[in-house]
């Protein structure tokens, strides 16, 4: 099962980052949404920086949505899929699996890079590390809602707004806890970190199986 | 009693006789709470007449999550029991739940403009229903985008489900979020805090649109399960005019 985990990451992770793939494109979206909106506010540092969290999860929650649409389908369209239902792991640890992958790609590099471009915004120091922390524990709850709608919409052929429509109701709750605990003059943003970091963990099993059961019914 | 009415003929049969029924009473009822409501009832001391759109807006709210949670015992009849009759009850229900959202959030931002000022504002309440009227969008979004109607019977019943967890984790988050309404004032600890002259049109209204939604539920599921004969028929047909052809 471990084996059959890893395997298919490093299939998705390798899928993702040579020819053809979304791996930095998500990071370059990320990047033009953040310069687009001191565009529509204006040059004002100190409007900027106080909702500078705020641009960062939103440029987030965007960025996640951008891939999805191909995270289930393709392979659902190659056949590939067929194969993955066949496998003696259970069919929730492919879709663990193919969501971590995706996580890695795209997530993970807004984490990382989320004090880079928090400059752009004129983020305080305080700010810029807790922002990262909140969406280095946050965005794998976006990757794991945005799965159950890939999986929902996966033989759709035009399913990229579809999944948007589906699954940013389901974002809700972890971008209001994630803005939060990137807020570091919110009195309560080391509470909103945990339960933030509940949120991804249920959003993980609800998602897993979910998005299980949605492909098993698309392959009948 | 149940599963006798399970079984889509019996069903057709007892609501042949439910529906004229139900859709009366919700007439006499509908007739009934709007006398008291607009005629009987008094104005309130702080509100004056606007509190009258009360009697639409809270009924509105009410259905919104029960059909709701229709929608969601349909989506568990659809996945654990596979039952045609769960998937049609669940298709009829999403656009009357859909519908009585948008009700209440509309005759909800009329009452706010005089009351607070403004047509919208972020609170937690409002911002939860309005969360709620987008996943009856999804919902119904993806039944539009799917072409097979069983996929899109168990795929819709998945996302229903899923949108039932995260409908109370939205209410929590928006909660811890920003608060301005008023809290419950009806079903409470220590009894309502409404007056019994209020209450009175507020029940009968609440019963009224009970009936309606009911009535509109009971219409929908028997034109779904027309339609799906219709279909079914000229799917025979079809492959009958083949045959003869070849």
């Amino acid at each position: 099962m471990m084996r059959t985990f890893l395997a298919l990451v490093r299939r998705d992770l390798a899928l993702a980052t040579r020819v053809g793939g979304a791996g930095g494109l998500s990071l370059v979206f990320f990047l033009m949404v953040v310069t687009l909106i001191p565009f529509g506010l204006g040059p004002d540092l100190n409007l900027l920086s106080r909702i500078g969290p705020a641009i960062l999860w939103i440029a987030g929650v965007l960025a996640t949505l951008i891939g999805l649409d191909r995270l289930f389908q393709a392979d659902e369209e190659d056949g590939s899929l067929d194969l993955m239902r066949l496998s003696p792991a259970p069919f929730e640890v492919v879709v663990l699996a193919k969501a971590t992958a995706h996580w890695l790609a795209t997530g993970l590099p807004l984490a990382v890079f989320a004090p880079l471009f928090g400059l752009l915004v004129a983020l305080e120091p305080a700010a810029l590390a807790r922002t990262a922390l909140s969406l280095l524990i946050g965005t794998p709850a976006l990757t794991f809602a945005g799965a159950i709608g890939a999986a929902l919409a996966a033989s759709i052929r035009r399913g990229g707004l579809v999944i948007a429509i589906l699954v940013v109701p389901l974002m809700v709750p972890t971008l209001i806890f994630g803005v939060a605990a990137g807020d570091p003059t919110n009195p309560a943003s080391a509470q909103a970190l945990t339960i933030l970091a509940a949120l991804t963990l249920a959003t993980g099993a609800i998602g897993c199986i979910g998005a299980a059961a949605a492909l098993r019914g698309g392959g009948e | 009693m149940l599963t006798r009415l399970a079984n889509p003929a019996t069903f057709m049969r007892v609501s042949g006789y439910a529906l004229p029924v139900l859709a009366v009473a919700a007439a006499l009822l509908g007739a009934y709470g709007l006398y008291l409501a607009f005629l009987a009832s008094p104005a309130d001391y702080q509100q004056g007449e606007t509190v009258r759109i009360m009697y639409i807006h809270v009924p509105a709210a009410w259905l919104s999550l029960l059909f709701y949670s229709i929608m969601a015992v349909s989506a568990l009849g659809t996945l654990v029991w596979r039952h045609p009759l769960a998937d049609v009850s669940q298709r009829a229900a999403a656009p009357i739940g859909a519908a009585f959202t948008l009700v209440c959030l509309v005759t909800g931002s009329l009452w706010g403009k005089p009351m607070w000022g403004t047509y919208w504002v972020w609170d937690a309440r409002l911002t939860s229903v309005l969360v709620l009227f987008l996943m009856y969008c999804g919902i119904l979004t993806l039944w539009r985008a799917l072409d097979d109607p069983g996929r899109a019977a168990r795929a819709v019943a998945i996302l229903t489900l899923v949108g039932a967890v995260n409908i109370p984790i939205v209410k929590f988050s928006v909660e811890w979020w920003s608060t301005l309404h008023q809290g419950a004032s009806v079903f409470r600890v220590g009894g309502p805090l409404v007056d019994p002259a209020m209450l009175r049109p507020l029940f009968a209204m609440a019963l009224a649109f009970t009936c309606f939604g009911t009535a509109l539920h009971l219409a929908g599921m028997r034109t779904e399960i027309l339609r799906r004969r219709v279909r079914r028929l000229t799917l025979l047909q079809a492959e009958r005019l083949e045959r003869a052809a070849a």
